[in-house]
């Protein structure tokens, strides 16, 4: 309760709600005018325009967008049904499930490359040639080795975090200022020691900020994935996960359903990113002091 | 005191240096850091290192720690050579190298952790540490919390709790405002006046190396070599206030004043922007003294 008193009462959060008014107003009056601008003031660019590849008399507008409030409808109609819900389930488990492989196998790897010249020559130059190749190029590849195209989504996505996540466990725990090494060996401790106590801790603000990025990434993939590969559902229209929710609407004409399928991404995608500051926040205590 | 029936017993240790040389790259790319040195840091006495900043003080310290091996020449503690890293010769670094991630109290506890010495008499000494410097109400605090004092205290006890027989000091209060500085000065010195462990303490400041010294070694830029051995023979418990007014005290700055002086017009004939700025900071000294 204090804490709510606390958000209300604060500058910051009006400005930011009043943002969000005025865009939503806006992208309401937009939507509803059936003219985008007096066609004689873009007449001089007509040449250009065309060349662009627009047509005649007919620029972008946001007209020819859904507005907020049939959006609005289209959502709580959708709010009800089983398959939005399902879509929201299959791109959670596919995050998760690339996200924490990802974790699981980036985090050691990324230690063993720094803390061993041996691994780092023989892991270091497969992964470099690797990870140029963006993980959307591997849709056909990975639809083809893996037995099922759920594993192929997650496979993708785990792509997605995998490199990010290893940079950065590689990187920070690099950058482990060399003191802490000469101070905890002086005092008498054991290589394992050292890594437990100096390496691992020193390390984790650099993992949390990798998996972050990570995190980020993964929605990007997982989405374009599912749009891709067709959302890997058994029956058409549900199950497919929010890239195919978004691509079946646009199939489907409901163009509503497009922007609910959007604003549903970026719901799903903050609300990751906060699950995952949250437990960065927990790991580095000692980052946020002062 | 209290700290006889709480603290192992001090055994104080001697770290001899015998034509140690130190050189870094091959060929002509080579350069001679340390050349020829010796000197010996005597047992259950403070000796302060002072020279010019860049002389390869940095470097003597790290051999003296055992991180790097000298080129030629010999270290010895108590006649037994010094090969590697180890808790009988604790550094205390330039700026903090507390664990960021460990509170007050973690950090002290650390070495003793490391050796899986944690024993009722350990924690208990570890107590009677962080009392000793002040800490007992940050002992759950990280280092960011502490002030750039407080950390300096931090570290200074999380080195004693593992009774090295040399304690070694790497301009340890570089960085602390003037006023902190010398109130570190007299802690520092009274903590060593109580338990009179051997201390060697690395510095660029003249009052600070007058103040704390028994002994003195002033030393020549690269390559460095001990250009003169100075007993500081100051009374102690040393006060401040006392040595302001001491003639004595003025004697021995310009006496490794005058010498640190001729070292750095060698080097500044010889180009080098560290003797540069030290003679410039020299300048301004003398003429206030």
């Amino acid at each position: 309760m204090n804490k709510l008193t606390k958000i209300l009462t604060n500058r910051a959060f009006w400005r930011g709600a009043l943002s969000v008014a005025i865009f939503l107003v806006l992208w309401e009056i937009g939507a509803r005018s059936k003219v985008w601008m007096a066609p004689e003031f873009f007449a001089p660019f007509k040449e250009l325009l065309g060349a662009m590849g627009f047509k005649k008399d007919y620029l972008p507008w946001v007209g020819a967008v859904p507005a907020p409030s049939g959006v609005l409808k289209s959502w709580i109609a959708v709010l009800g049904q089983h398959g939005y819900w399902q879509s929201w389930y299959m791109s959670f488990f596919r995050v998760m499930g690339g996200f924490l492989a990802a974790m699981l196998i980036g985090i050691p790897f990324g230690l063993m490359l720094a803390v061993s010249r041996v691994a780092h020559g023989i892991g270091f130059p497969v992964f470099e040639v690797l990870r140029p190749i963006p993980p959307l190029a591997w849709v056909p590849a990975s639809i083809i080795f893996w037995p099922t195209q759920e594993l192929a989504i997650i496979f993708i996505t785990f792509l997605g975090a995998f490199y990010t996540i290893v940079i950065n466990v590689l990187g920070g725990a690099r950058s482990i200022d060399v003191r802490y090494f000469q101070a905890a060996q002086s005092m008498g401790s054991s290589n394992w020691d050292i890594f437990r106590r100096i390496i691992l801790p020193g390390t984790l603000p650099s993992i949390v900020v990798g998996s972050a990025v990570g995190m980020g990434i993964t929605w990007e993939v997982v989405v374009a994935a599912e749009m891709i590969s067709g959302g890997g559902s058994q029956q058409a229209g549900t199950g497919g996960g929010l890239g195919f929710f978004i691509w079946n609407s646009y199939v489907g004409g409901s163009y509503e359903q497009i922007v609910v399928g959007m604003i549903s991404i970026g719901i799903a995608g903050f609300l990751s990113s906060e699950l995952l500051r949250w437990g960065g926040r927990y790991a580095t205590p000692w980052l946020k002091v002062r | 005191m209290a700290e006889s029936k709480v603290a192992p017993k001090i055994i104080p240790g001697e770290l001899a240096l015998e034509g140690v040389s130190k050189s870094y790259g091959a060929l002509h790319f080579r350069k001679d850091v340390v050349q020829n040195c010796s000197f010996t840091i005597e047992r259950a006495k403070l000796t302060v290192m002072v020279g010019p900043s860049g002389c390869g003080k940095s470097t003597l310290i790290r051999l003296l720690a055992g991180f790097e091996q000298p080129s030629a020449g010999r270290i010895t503690l108590d006649g037994a050579p010094v090969t590697e890293p180890s808790r009988d010769r604790l550094v205390v670094f330039q700026e903090t190298a507390l664990f960021p991630w460990m509170t007050t109290w973690e950090n002290i506890l650390y070495g003793p952790r490391a050796r899986g010495e944690l024993t009722r008499e350990t924690l208990d000494f570890g107590e009677f540490l962080l009392a000793k410097v002040g800490l007992q109400d940050f002992r759950d605090k990280y280092p960011l919390q502490l002030s750039g004092g407080m950390q300096r205290r931090a570290e200074l006890a999380r080195a004693m709790i593992n009774n090295p027989k040399v304690m070694i000091l790497d301009e340890p209060f570089r960085g602390l405002d003037a006023m902190t500085k010398e109130l570190m000065w007299e802690y520092y010195s009274r903590l060593y006046e109580e338990n009179r462990r051997t201390n060697f303490f690395v510095t660029t400041d003249i009052d600070e190396a007058v103040f704390l010294a028994d002994k003195m070694l002033v030393m020549s830029n690269i390559p460095t070599q001990v250009r003169a051995v100075i007993d500081v023979d100051l009374p102690r418990p040393r006060r401040l206030i006392d040595l302001v007014e001491s003639d004595r005290a003025n004697d021995i700055k310009k006496q490794a004043l005058s010498i640190l002086h001729a070292e750095a017009m060698r080097s500044f004939s010889r180009g080098s922007k560290a003797a540069a700025d030290f003679v410039e900071a020299y300048l301004k000294r003398a003429s206030r003294a």
